[in-house]
């Protein structure tokens, strides 16, 4: 579980991040939705540290990761697995190498557990045969596949996935978004999830937090957001006139 | 940010980029890459300038010491002292810093704003250490090495257009090299090697760590890299002169 309590940051003196407090829930799939400039990724970095908070504590299965040295941090780090907007794979490595770094940078499997491991992994994101390729062969898609492989290559407590569904088409991207979902169930994760896209919300929403102008407007799950009477939140969910129109449709 | 700022982050970069490895092994296998790509890939390019350096060096020397009452040794004397002092340790420097520098600052550049830095911060590695001691290591391992054979090429360079253009024999110029020759000057010029190739190295890793933008911001922090490396190269050349020849 990952709880955040009332975390401010701003940047040159402008406020992105105003007081928002929110609890993350294990084995379960959450979302962080906004407009662009909402301030969704900026407190994504901060919740992995990767920004420092003005003001406020992030908790860690209880575990202030605010107060933590950086010893600690890196510690904790490792538990983590993350998914980047651009997959930010390493381009000088392979497939199987870009999947490999954790196991070779912190265990002392030998090389045979690590292919194993690295294998699984390939075959559990349905890349089983694409190991030699490098980043530059692969479609955006599958470079998506191959940062999820990377990220639970160690089995992470944590899964953190920025805009997963970037640039993809609308069938990969619910192929990605299942995965995640897959996965989170699978291994028991807490994980987070920055979107814009309403899809992946109905999609796999179990938790789902607005945020606006860097507030928390609101939260719940995707089956009580189509319910929902706040006016930034519908304003943001139904900005497609077809999408509106269904809304209409179903209230009637 | 003002000069006392870079320097200061410069400082907490270098810092970092030396903590304790997470894995040994790891980054030896990136210091061996680094020594090819940045020590062995730059042999060439330092062989073909020293040797035409050597040559031009010579002829120039032949043609402003045109006087009976100069003995012709002195050209190979001249020859080998330039290079020796300045030409193999600062000018290779300085082409290493074009070369070398710029491939730094763009790879790393590139790595900071396509997120492969922060994905190497998010798994637990210390990103500073990983990417840029083993390039630290590595030019400043192979830096020695580049400067003797720029030494040696420097020399038969000058020897050898010498000798074709006529300007002296192979006696002559053999008896130059020879003449008054003070070992130190290698030592001097190796030591200086050391200290640039850090300088090329650190430098250049900072602009590319701390790039922020996009491809137009890699290539801006590529060009800083160079033109950086290349004045404190300068500025360093100057002090280690009055330190270590005073």
């Amino acid at each position: 579980m990952i709880e955040v309590r009332n975390i401010s940051k701003s940047f040159d003196g402008d406020p992105v991040l105003r007081d928002i407090s929110i609890s993350f829930e294990q084995g379960k799939t959450n979302l962080i939705i906004g407009k662009s400039g909402s301030g969704k990724t900026v407190l994504l970095k901060c919740i992995i540290g990767l920004h420092e908070v003005d003001n406020g504590e992030i908790f860690y299965s209880g575990e202030s990761f605010t107060a933590m040295n950086v010893k600690a941090k890196k510690e904790i780090r490792q538990k983590f697995g993350m998914l980047f907007q651009g997959a930010a794979l390493f381009d000088s490595l392979s497939v199987e190498e870009n999947v490999r770094f954790k196991l070779d940078m912190f265990t002392r499997m030998n090389r045979l557990e690590k292919k194993k491991r690295v294998d699984f992994c390939l075959e559990r994101v349905n890349l089983g045969n694409k190991n030699s390729l490098y980043p530059a062969e692969l479609s955006g898609g599958m470079k998506k596949r191959v940062a999820i492989a990377r990220a639970i290559v160690l089995n992470p407590r944590y899964l953190f996935c920025d805009e997963p569904n970037s640039g993809l088409d609308p069938q990969t991207a619910i192929l990605i978004d299942q995965l995640i979902k897959d996965i989170t169930e699978e291994f028991n994760m807490t994980t987070i999830v920055n979107t814009h896209d309403i899809n992946s919300v109905m999609e796999i929403g179990e938790k789902v937090v607005f945020i606006d102008n860097g507030q928390k407007w609101w939260e719940g799950t995707n089956m009580e957001i189509l319910k929902t009477e706040n006016q930034e939140l519908n304003d943001f969910l139904f900005a497609n006139k077809m999408v509106r129109r269904l809304k209409e449709i179903d209230d009637i | 940010m003002t000069l006392l700022e870079h320097i200061g982050r410069y400082s907490l970069l270098v810092k970092r980029a030396f903590a304790r490895p997470e894995k040994h092994k790891m980054y030896y296998i990136r210091l061996i890459r680094e020594m090819e790509a940045l020590g062995i890939n730059s042999v060439g390019i330092v062989i073909i300038i020293s040797f035409f350096m050597g040559a031009v060096i010579t002829i120039q020397t032949a043609y402003n010491t045109e006087n009976p009452l100069l003995p012709a040794y002195l050209i190979g004397l001249a020859a080998r002292d330039s290079i020796l002092l300045e030409f193999s340790s600062t000018i290779v420097a300085l082409i290493l810093a074009g070369k070398v520098g710029s491939r730094i600052a763009s790879e790393i550049g590139t790595m900071r704003v396509t997120e492969q830095i922060d994905a190497l911060e998010i798994m637990g590695v210390n990103s500073a250490g990983y990417l840029i001691l083993p390039k630290i290591l590595a030019l400043v391992m192979l830096a020695p090495f580049l400067s003797l054979i720029s030494m040696v090429v420097g020399i038969t360079g000058g020897w050898i257009a010498g000798v074709s253009a006529g300007v002296i024999t192979t006696n002559e110029y053999v008896t130059g090299i020879q003449f008054a020759f003070i070992p130190y000057y290698i030592t001097y010029s190796l030591i200086k090697s050391v200290i640039f190739a850090f300088i090329i190295t650190s430098v250049s890793s900072y602009h590319g760590y701390f790039t922020a933008g996009g491809a137009l911001e890699v290539g801006k922090a590529s060009t800083l890299a160079v033109v950086h490396s290349s004045i404190v190269i300068l500025l360093f050349n100057l002090i280690l002169t009055q330190l270590l020849l005073s």
